[in-house]
């Protein structure tokens, strides 16, 4: 029973993901006073997508063919281990949030080398600046992460979950820079502005788009929804630790709706918040980027500290 | 004690002493005037609502009357008035070069942790709250030297210094509950005052040497 | 206490009126009788308090003690004759147009406010309203140093201001922290009234009052001078006017003093044990033969006087440090005379700058062949203040001397060596200027030398034998603050 609901929430997660990338552009278009396009645009795009013939250049090895189906399995194994809907299930007991963390990293590790693969001069630069940004990132995530933990005195995401839910509302220092940190590590591995502009094929700029310019058909289509995925992961991530109330701890199937309308509800607003901020805030310069990463990483360590500082036990 | 073993004022003023420090630690890296004045703004609402969350928590009205003042002294007027002289000289374009930005951070993280260290003797006898909200006040003192040490914009300076003032207000708030009333309303006098004078110096100033940059006031020394 | 009240009434009452009408032409007179008034006021007040002791008033927010009492008289007196020489000063500065009516308005309200902020320090019986007054006494002459507008005034006001802003935040965090202290103490009303922290002085947490010391002495250190945080001093007075100068020197260092002092008491009752004396003694021993030996290397009159008075206040920082009886005396002496002799001094110089046209040592020459008055005045002046019998300092840093050797006999040949140095460095640059060839081009001016020579007389007076009130104050406020009778 349990492993059914398990697995009823991975689908669920993989499923909304588009839908979520719809509700974010709808927001965005709203915002700029534009009219938007369909919430489901996102589920045809991938469909119009999977239907096409992949075209692949004549020297790619067999590295850029399977790339995508890694990226988006690793991805789907990352959502297994995250708490969507309810805690205690027995998919969150297999792995940790340092797992969690190494599944982005493995996927963006053959994301990087697809890119490099076919020897294009945008894929080897988004490639590269893949890997600063990252390498800039994860650190300050990590930081934000382990404040967490350290508070729960647990790395396991749902036991941390738990642990928040059973404090009740707890105002914490910690978890105020954690949650800042948190929310510019998002903004930036999910590539979003000012980081990074998705919709934009500019090459001055693009990361992400840079690495997956080569790609057509089905495989553009896997690593499309997987990197939508990975903002629903992100946002699900940031609602259920630092917002966690609402999610469901029995699994009966009232609570188990209540999970599901309350995380969808905070997902909502997440992304209305983000796309207030992509309307309001230009692109930065790539230069800067690690700037804002470093500030970031300063958050994670402020949080950190103030955990040992103010809240320790003395 | 665990930090949800408090009660819920201590987490308030918690949370907001860390917000504070860092709200120092921002204007201490900005190096745009403007965003920096912004970030002194921000700074004093934060005290504000410190006085606002102490006078309802602890019934002291006239905490009430301390925040008001602050907000209005130090989240409308100064800010405006400094914004202004920005713009009137011109100033809002420029950006400040930091030469040695590290230093100067990592300096600030090191001068919290002395403030930490300075502190220590009185851990025995007081509680967390006290010695966090102590160590936090006296590190955005000590931050906003740093800053005046660090920039050389005579606006800069006078934001050093009335975030210096902020932290003062933030010692007195929180570990005494405000001061007497007659002593916070010399200290609003005072503070008033400086920042008017200041605004008669930035005129004096940028007179006499053509701009605010106070690197450029060096015609008294000991050494000739 | 009526009479303290009426103090700060004539002061407040005199920002308003000159600010309205002081640039009119006799207005040096009527700043003259304002403070004349002060000074008689002071009088009664003082006969009040050696007839009747220590006066605090009904809701305690004031106290004058035989600690403040003559502070208040010394204020007062140096305020009047301080004003005499101004009269004459401005009005020379006026003629030859260094100043608009604007900022003679500006001048002698901000005369009366610094007045009032230096009462309110000395009279306060609140520990807070000590620090405003204090900052208000910056706010008060930072302008006053930017009087002429000349970009180097204006850098010497904006390095006042920043420094001694920056530094008396300082001396209020302490101020919160003795608040603090005085907080968790059940039984104290109203926590910041020095009487109430004086009287439960035992039970206030000594780490926290420590602390709380280091930061007011840092903080008032500021506002007096004591090296490393003396920047600001030499330049303030010697780019602002003259009279200015002499104010700052005589009154301002004094209350920073005061202020520290009467923080001292308190943190000495909580900890018993010597630990603020022995800060102020490192401070003050530091800042005395730092300044003694820059006096060396100055070119400008006002800046050599600002070093010697960074001297003095050193010296008197390491006396009250030492904490004796006797030593304590000595400061409480050396403040009285060094204020008298040092605004006496500075009135000269402002004569002597006036007379020759500029500031700088190597171009004063000759003073006694076209002006002998101001000669000799600068002459016994320095010979005054470094320490010659029979004047007052040479008794009350001989008395210094005394306490050291009993004390600390291994910090007396530094003393030693820090006087000579001064005394070396004083006439070295004084001698010329006195006796040296007069210029060309160098007339005798209209000198108004009378505040000069009382206040020289007062010194040797003091010098030779101290009147029994004055006498009985100070055993009294040396009793006060270090706990036993002089002598």
């Amino acid at each position: 029973m349990n492993w059914l609901i398990a697995i009823i929430q991975i689908g669920l997660l993989v499923l909304f993901s588009p839908l979520l990338a719809g509700w974010l552009k709808w927001c965005k278009c709203r915002l700029q006073n534009r009219k938007p396009p369909s919430l489901f645009q996102s589920y045809r795009d991938l469909i119009k997508l999977s239907r096409k013939q992949p075209v692949v250049a004549h020297h790619a090895s067999w590295l850029f063919l399977i790339a995508p189906y890694i990226i988006f399995s690793a991805t789907v194994l990352a959502a297994s281990v995250l708490p969507f809907i309810a805690i205690d299930l027995p998919t969150a007991a297999s792995a940790d949030v340092i797992v969690f963390v190494g599944f982005f990293a493995f996927a963006r590790f053959f994301l990087t080398l697809a890119g490099l693969d076919i020897g294009t001069a945008f894929g080897g630069m988004g490639s590269s600046r893949e890997m600063t940004v990252s390498s800039l990132a994860e650190p300050a995530m990590l930081m934000a992460i382990f404040t967490l933990t350290m508070t729960a005195s647990t790395t396991n995401l749902s036991a941390a979950i738990d642990y928040v839910l059973t404090q009740g509302l707890v105002l914490r220092p910690s978890f105020l820079f954690a949650l800042l940190a948190l929310l510019l590590v998002a903004v930036a591995e999910t590539g979003r502005v000012p980081v990074d502009n998705p919709v934009t094929h500019l090459e001055l700029t693009m990361i992400h788009e840079a690495m997956i310019l080569e790609y057509s058909g089905r495989h553009l289509a896997l690593i499309e929804w997987a990197s939508q995925l990975k903002l629903m992961i992100y946002g699900v991530l940031i609602a259920n630790i630092f917002f966690p109330w609402g999610i469901a701890q029995q699994f009966d199937i009232h609570s188990l709706a209540v999970g599901l309308a309350t995380i969808l509800m905070k997902l909502a607003g997440l992304a209305i918040v983000l796309a207030i901020s992509e309307t309001a805030v230009a692109k930065m310069r790539l230069f800067r980027v690690p700037e804002y990463l470093s500030f970031a990483y300063l958050l994670g360590l402020l949080g950190m500290l103030s955990h040992i500082i103010l809240e320790v036990t003395r | 004690m665990e930090i949800h073993q408090f009660d819920f004022y201590t987490q308030a003023i918690l949370s907001l002493s860390a917000l504070v420090g860092l709200t120092s630690f921002l204007m201490l890296g900005q190096a745009r005037l403007l965003r920096m004045i912004f970030v002194f703004a921000v700074q004093g609402l934060l005290l504000a609502f410190t006085a606002t969350v102490a006078a309802y928590s602890l019934d002291n009205h006239h905490l009430y009357i301390s925040a008001m003042i602050g907000f209005i002294l130090k989240v409308l007027i100064i800010p405006y008035m400094l914004s202004r002289q920005v713009l009137k000289l011109n100033l809002h374009r420029d950006i400040e070069a930091l030469n040695n930005k590290t230093t100067v951070m990592l300096s600030g993280a090191s001068l919290v942790v002395f403030s930490y260290y300075i502190l220590h003797p009185l851990v025995s006898s007081s509680s967390t709250l006290m010695i966090n909200a102590l160590a936090v006040s006296l590190s955005v003192i000590l931050l906003g030297m740093l800053l005046m040490i660090s920039h050389r914009q005579a606006i800069a300076h006078v934001v050093g210094f009335m975030s210096i003032e902020n932290g003062l207000f933030f010692a007195a708030i929180v570990s005494t509950n405000g001061m007497p009333m007659v002593v916070e309303l010399g200290i609003a006098f005072d503070v008033l005052v400086a920042a008017i004078l200041f605004g008669i110096f930035f005129l004096q100033i940028s007179r006499s040497i053509d701009s605010l940059d106070v690197d450029q006031l060096n015609r008294l020394n000991e050494v000739e | 206490m009526l009479a303290a009240y009426l103090l700060l009434l004539i002061s407040a009452v005199g920002i308003g009126y000159f600010a309205v009408i002081g640039h009119q032409p006799n207005v040096g007179k009527q700043n003259v009788y304002f403070n004349s008034l002060s000074l008689f006021i002071s009088i009664i007040l003082a006969f009040n308090v050696f007839e009747h002791g220590n006066v605090l008033s009904d809701n305690k927010a004031f106290l004058i003690d035989s600690f403040n009492v003559y502070l208040i008289l010394l204020t007062a007196f140096i305020g009047l004759t301080t004003s005499i020489f101004s009269a004459s000063y401005m009005a020379h500065e006026q003629e030859i147009g260094r100043l608009t009516e604007a900022r003679l308005r500006l001048y002698y309200s901000m005369y009366q406010g610094f007045m009032l902020a230096m009462y309110l320090v000395l009279t306060t019986n609140n520990m807070g309203i000590m620090w405003v007054a204090m900052e208000g006494a910056t706010l008060a002459t930072v302008l006053l140093v930017s009087l002429y507008r000349t970009p180097e005034s204006i850098e010497a006001a904006w390095k006042y201001f920043i420094l001694c802003g920056v530094g008396i935040a300082q001396a209020l965090f302490g101020t919160i922290l003795l608040y603090y202290a005085a907080a968790k103490v059940a039984g104290i009303h109203n926590a910041l009234l020095w009487s109430e922290l004086y009287q439960n002085a035992q039970q206030l947490d000594p780490n926290i009052l420590q602390l709380a010391f280091v930061f007011l002495l840092v903080g008032y250190g500021t506002k007096m001078g004591l090296v490393p945080l003396h920047n600001w001093l030499p330049d303030a007075h010697s780019e602002g006017p003259t009279p200015m100068s002499a104010v700052l020197s005589g009154l301002l260092l004094n209350d920073a003093l005061y202020a520290v002092v009467r923080n001292k008491m308190l943190v000495d009752g909580a900890t018993q044990n010597h630990i603020a004396g022995a800060f102020m003694m490192g401070f003050g021993l530091l800042s005395f033969l730092v300044a003694a030996l820059f006096l060396h290397r100055q070119k400008d009159i006002k800046r050599l006087f600002s070093y010697s008075s960074i001297e003095h206040m050193g010296m008197m920082t390491f006396a009250f440090g030492i904490g004796g009886s006797l030593a304590t005396f000595a400061a409480l002496l050396h403040m009285t005379v060094h204020s008298l002799t040092k605004s006496a001094i500075f009135i000269t110089v402002g004569h002597a700058a006036q007379l020759a046209g500029t500031q700088k040592m190597e171009q004063i020459r000759g003073l006694i062949k076209t002006e002998p008055k101001i000669g000799w005045g600068l002459l016994i002046g320095t010979v005054a203040i470094a320490g010659f019998p029979p004047f007052g300092v040479f008794t009350s840093e001989f008395l210094v001397l005394l306490a050291t050797m009993h004390h600390y006999p291994w910090l007396a040949p530094l003393l030693l060596f820090g006087i000579g140095i001064a005394f070396a460095g004083l006439f070295r640059h004084i001698q010329p200027m006195v006796y040296g060839l007069k210029p060309e081009m160098q007339h005798p001016i209209s000198a108004n030398l009378l505040p000069v020579m009382i206040h020289l007389v007062l010194v040797l007076w003091l010098g030779l034998s101290i009147p029994q009130f004055l006498a009985d104050w100070f055993s009294q406020a040396t009793l006060l603050i270090s706990g036993s009778l002089p002598l």
